[in-house]
């Protein structure tokens, strides 16, 4: 494969700048795509700085494309690119297995989720009917960006397809739900955003001091489930951390 | 005991910063560090020690003493300062002996200043790291009254000075084609290299806004897929203004980005100080690879430094007057 302007076919190889380059695999949203780039992240994640992809310093896989950082100094381009593209071909169709499983408990609606009507009204049904749709859903973690453990989690069905909000909400609080575009996150942080905020669960996803700081990986399995304000409110006291988040590890 | 830095009155915006934490970005954790590595490395120069965390201090300083004698490097911005109230030279090597009180005005061009200390500070790493990276909630800017542990200072001497003026007021930043630069109508990027912004408004750790310039917009911008961005990224933001992306950015982005900039050039823009004017313009990989290979001479940031002259603060220390030219290293893993 060779270095291709942004406008070749998918998968293209593109340059990012003097230290990194982008295998996009999708313009769009897509479940296969992002399984593939997990698939392909994975893939040169194991190879770091050795053969082929000596220079490489890591690779970081988003919803639709993996980014390699380079040591300019040190990376061999064109033998990068060719691996990857031998990497492309065995991570042809393939997708990785989710190898861990996380249950969130999650308070809708109320104070904790203030936008949960306008959502309801969007998808043109009743609140209840909201929250039993989306914790039916067996979400994956498709990537983790934008803040440190912040997990973009879907794909959720069409009729998810809600745009993002018209103004800026000033704050959701740290493990605030919010929903748009096909998607779920849960918020590491206290942090402002266009996202619809649906519900509330005590889950830190980034925690500076721990030994692993980050709850999740890309690709878990996560299901939420519906929990009343009080429960809430008590497991965050039994679990200041994990809110009663359980996270099983799959055969 | 060890040896600290007591900080008697900080600013509002100083932060501990070394060259950051690299490796998390799959993790959704940017490299953070030093707004400006470049003057991190100098301080590092100019005394001769690896480039590890040093003071942050941006638009305004704060006063210092140290419990035990000292040597401290101050690069970046240049700032008003004084050792008990003799003017110091910034851009050059002292020794800070304790009671002798340091303080560190307003800048006077530029943005971010260092303090580096002999020794470095020694605060306790996070993720190998002692940057502070504010919207990862990673440490906090400092307090009056904080004591911050210094490191066992491995070398000696002061009185040396960088060669190279500051890197503040602008100019003009090389920059190289990223992930969407095609999606931008060759007109467009045309346009973009003709035009000369200015630093918009207070910018932070994140980024910087700059305006001056007509909008430049792509095809079908509000739907991008949000990929992976990093520091020196050019986002094409609201109707199209541009916002650089500095060290503490987040690590995925949605705006179409136009170009990235160099990471030599990147400390310039940091620099950028509100109303400075920066023009852009594109080079190709191959003389971005070329110039970046011969500013890191095996491997090794290149430094230039010399002598003090004729600082009379500093002429006790001085073993000779005369100019001296010479390179040093600025050592220190992590580079971009």
């Amino acid at each position: 494969m060779a270095l291709a302007g942004e406008t070749g076919d998918l998968p293209r190889v593109v340059p990012m700048g003097l230290g990194g380059i982008l295998v996009q695999l999708s313009d769009r949203l897509d479940d296969a795509a992002n399984r593939r780039a997990l698939a392909l992240a994975a893939r040169i994640e194991a190879e770091v700085g050795t053969g082929a992809l000596a220079g490489v310093e890591e690779a970081a896989p988003s919803l639709g494309s993996v980014f390699l950082r380079l040591d300019p100094l040190r990376a061999d381009r064109v033998a990068i690119t060719g691996r990857i593209a031998e990497l492309l071909k065995d991570a042809a169709g393939q997708g990785t297995a989710p190898s861990r499983r996380w249950t969130i408990p999650v308070a809708f609606g109320g104070a904790g989720g203030p936008d949960l009507d306008a959502v309801a009204a969007e998808l043109g049904c009743s609140a209840q009917a909201a929250v039993e749709d989306l914790t039916a859903q067996d979400l994956r973690v498709m990537a983790i960006g934008f803040a440190p453990g912040l997990p973009y989690m879907g794909i959720l069905p069409d009729r998810w397809d809600i745009p993002r909000k018209a103004g800026l909400t000033p704050n959701v609080p740290a493990a605030g739900i919010v929903v748009a575009v096909r998607q779920v996150i849960l918020f590491p942080a206290d942090t402002p955003t266009g996202w619809w905020h649906v519900g509330q669960s005590g889950l830190r996803a980034f925690r500076p001091g721990a030994a692993d700081p980050f709850a999740f990986r890309a690709g878990d399995s996560v299901r939420l489930r519906a929990v009343g304000p009080d429960e809430l409110q008590a497991l965050r006291e039994a679990d200041p951390e994990g809110g009663g988040a359980r996270l099983e590890v799959l055969p | 005991m060890t040896r600290a830095l007591l900080v008697h009155r900080a600013g509002p915006a100083i932060t501990v910063q070394d060259l950051g934490r690299p490796g998390y970005l799959a993790r959704g954790l940017s490299r953070g560090g030093a707004a400006d590595r470049l003057a991190l490395r100098q301080g590092a120069a100019l005394l001769g020690q690896a480039a590890g965390a040093a003071l942050e201090m941006a638009g305004l300083g704060g006063s210092f003493t140290v419990t035990a004698p000292t040597r401290i490097a101050l690069t970046g911005a240049p700032m008003r300062v004084r050792r008990d109230g003799t003017a110091l030279v910034w851009g050059a090597s002292h020794l800070l002996s304790p009671g002798e009180r340091l303080e560190i005005g307003a800048v006077e061009a530029g943005v971010y200043g260092y303090l580096t200390l002999g020794g470095g500070i020694a605060t306790d790493p996070v993720l190998g790291s002692r940057a502070a990276h504010l919207t990862a909630a990673i440490g906090r800017r400092l307090a009056d009254g904080d004591r911050l542990p210094l490191g066992p200072d491995q070398g000696a001497g002061t009185g040396l000075a960088l060669t190279d003026r500051p890197h503040t007021g602008g100019g003009t930043i090389r920059i190289l084609p990223t992930a969407q630069t095609a999606l931008f109508a060759p007109e467009d990027r045309a346009r973009f290299e003709a035009t000369a912004f200015h630093r918009d408004g207070p910018g932070n750790r994140q980024g910087v806004k700059l305006a001056g310039g007509a909008p430049i917009a792509t095809q079908g911008q509000r739907s991008l897929l949000s990929e992976t961005v990093q520091p020196g990224d050019i986002q094409m933001i609201g109707a199209g203004a541009p916002y650089v992306l500095l060290s503490e950015c987040q690590t995925m982005g949605g705006y179409p980005r136009i170009a990235t900039v160099l990471p030599d050039d990147l400390p310039r823009v940091a620099q950028a100080a509100p109303g400075d004017r920066l023009r852009f313009r594109f080079v190709t990989l191959e003389e971005a690879l070329a110039d970046h290979a011969r500013q890191r001479p095996g491997g090794r940031v290149k430094i230039g430094t010399r002598r003090l002259l004729r600082d009379p603060a500093e002429m006790a220390d001085l073993l000779s007057h005369q100019l001296i030219s010479g390179v040093t290293d600025g050592r220190g893993e992590g580079e971009e």
